[in-house]
């Protein structure tokens, strides 16, 4: 799922300045589950904001919705904006980028959108996957070495791991190449590790543009 | 002079190791050098060491070139994408630079820009295929190239490990693709480095074990917690804390070090981390040269 993270209140206060009637759109599926988007937080966020202004004597008019998904078209068609002078998404970047191309107004982010990952214990999230577009899974024990090495190295580990097996970087993430080694040898194919790996196509990640998938089999 | 003719001669090889400043005035880094030369066949020009932003290695070199200093240009995969590291060490060869050291380089969360992007496009092992590459004349999309290219390519690798296993298997990665000298992390205890040369008698290649000088104990003690793969025994530590004279015991110990160690390796470098002129003496401690004589001054009548 898409991991975030709701931005700093007065971040948020500055972005609404210029606004007295405004929409907010929560979204009920990855933002909701890393409880950064939902229902529930859009409507703790609007009552903050509505509070903050009554405070400052210069109140604000919010309401909230909550749709099921703000990155297809389907749940967006029926959201009515009319009236409204901005909306806040607290969507995921994918959200707000949607709903800036369906509404006519400007859509601000309520988040800080992370990173694609999953829920390591209740309250904890991890990136796992980096979406390069061309995955290595297969050599690597499962363990992806493009985002849980912090240098996205790809033949094994640089000097830098600690005795305790963290990365050198001092964020206390373990070092992907020796959890990556460990797994190979249990697994009992350790000689992938010995195969060197080519240099990587990243024309296939993020750095060529925005990147779009095309079914033609399944286009209307 | 390429470090593996040296190796090859039967020499055993001695480098050396600095590191360029913040700013463009190398005068004092040249000074420094000159003092440590005459005791070592070649002094590794550090690549923005630490992720910090310093005058650059390629640079520097060329100044090094000028002076008559030996230098092997460190070049690291974190700031520079396949196509600059490429460019690089073409720059490198027509500056007359013979001996490169390839690395990793450490994360820029431990420099002083945390806030930059990291390249990493490629890593050390693909880089020195691809710096092997360039040297049978073509660039790494099979592009000709003209001029000839034939560089001295090395790497390097932490002997002290815990596992040691994946140090070994990236060391054979980085050997297949053509490494030609190993430099090694700074090592303070003869038994594990002959521990980690026992476990790596299957690679064939030229080892230059690391010495790095201590300054005193609370460097030690740092380094022991702060640096992976240095571990400076308790013993050398109190050593360094009762010493009267912290150089002369700094260059007793390195100097015993290197003398315990050289029969294991093919040569030896030093990390004299500004120290650069007590290196000879060093080596002189350690049977490896012998200081000049000092001239008498001459009376003024």
């Amino acid at each position: 799922m898409i991991v975030a993270d709701q931005k700093p209140i007065n971040e948020i206060l500055g972005m609404l300045e210029r606004y007295d009637k405004v929409l907010f759109v929560g979204c009920q599926t990855c933002v909701a589950v890393c409880m950064a988007g939902g229902e529930k937080e859009t409507g703790v966020l609007a009552s903050l904001v509505r509070l903050a202004r009554q405070k400052a004597g210069q109140p604000i008019e919010i309401d909230e919705a909550a749709i099921q998904r703000q990155c297809e078209e389907e749940f967006i068609e029926p959201l009515e904006a009319d009236g409204y002078q901005a909306i806040l998404s607290l969507g995921c970047g994918v959200g707000v980028n949607k709903l800036a191309d369906h509404f006519g107004i400007p859509v601000l982010p309520g988040l800080n959108t992370g990173f694609m990952g999953h829920i390591e214990e209740h309250g904890v999230w991890a990136e796992t996957c980096a979406g390069c577009g061309d995955c290595v899974l297969h050599r690597t024990g499962g363990i992806c070495p493009v985002v849980r090495c912090a240098k996205s190295l790809m033949n094994g580990p640089c000097g830098g791991y600690t005795d305790d097996g963290l990365c050198e970087s001092g964020t206390g993430a373990p070092c992907a190449w020796i959890a990556i080694y460990k797994r190979l040898k249990e697994l009992g194919l350790l000689e992938s590790m010995t195969e060197t790996s080519p240099p990587k196509d990243w024309s296939k990640d993020r750095f060529s543009g925005p990147r779009t998938r095309v079914r033609e089999d399944v286009r209307l | 002079m390429k470090l593996t003719e040296l190796i090859d001669s039967g020499k055993f090889v001695v480098t050396g190791e600095v590191g360029p400043p913040k700013g463009t005035d190398l005068s004092d880094l040249v000074k420094e050098a000159k003092t440590l030369m005459p005791a070592v066949d070649a002094i590794n020009v550090t690549d923005m060491q630490s992720a910090t932003m310093y005058l650059g290695s390629l640079a520097t070199c060329h100044i090094f070139k000028e002076n008559d200093l030996e230098p092997v240009y460190q070049l690291t995969c974190r700031d520079r994408n396949r196509i600059a590291l490429q460019s690089d060490l073409l720059s490198a060869v027509t500056l007359g630079i013979e001996n490169v050291l390839i690395l990793t380089g450490d994360h820029p969360l431990m420099g002083d820009h945390p806030q930059a992007k990291p390249v990493y496009d490629v890593d050390s092992v693909q880089l020195l295929e691809i710096a092997s590459h360039l040297g049978e004349g073509e660039d790494m999309v099979g592009n000709e190239l003209n001029g000839k290219l034939d560089l001295c390519l090395g790497a390097v690798v932490r002997p002290i490990a815990e596992p040691l296993e994946p140090q070994i298997i990236k060391l054979e990665k980085k050997v297949k693709a053509g490494a030609r000298f190993i430099q090694t992390q700074g090592v303070f205890d003869a038994s594990h480095f002959e521990k980690f040369m026992n476990a790596i008698q299957h690679i064939d290649v030229p080892i230059l074990v690391g010495i790095i000088l201590l300054k005193s104990d609370r460097m030690a003690r740092f380094m022991n917690k702060n640096v992976a793969g240095v571990e400076v025994p308790e013993p050398l530590v109190e050593e360094m804390a009762n010493a009267k004279s912290k150089a002369k015991t700094s260059v007793q110990i390195a100097g015993r070090l290197i003398n315990e160690m050289k029969d294991m390796c093919q040569g030896v470098h030093i990390m004299s981390l500004g120290w650069e002129k007590r290196v000879p003496e060093v080596l002189a401690a350690a049977g490896l040269y012998e200081l000049p004589k000092k001239k008498k001054k001459k009376k003024v009548e």
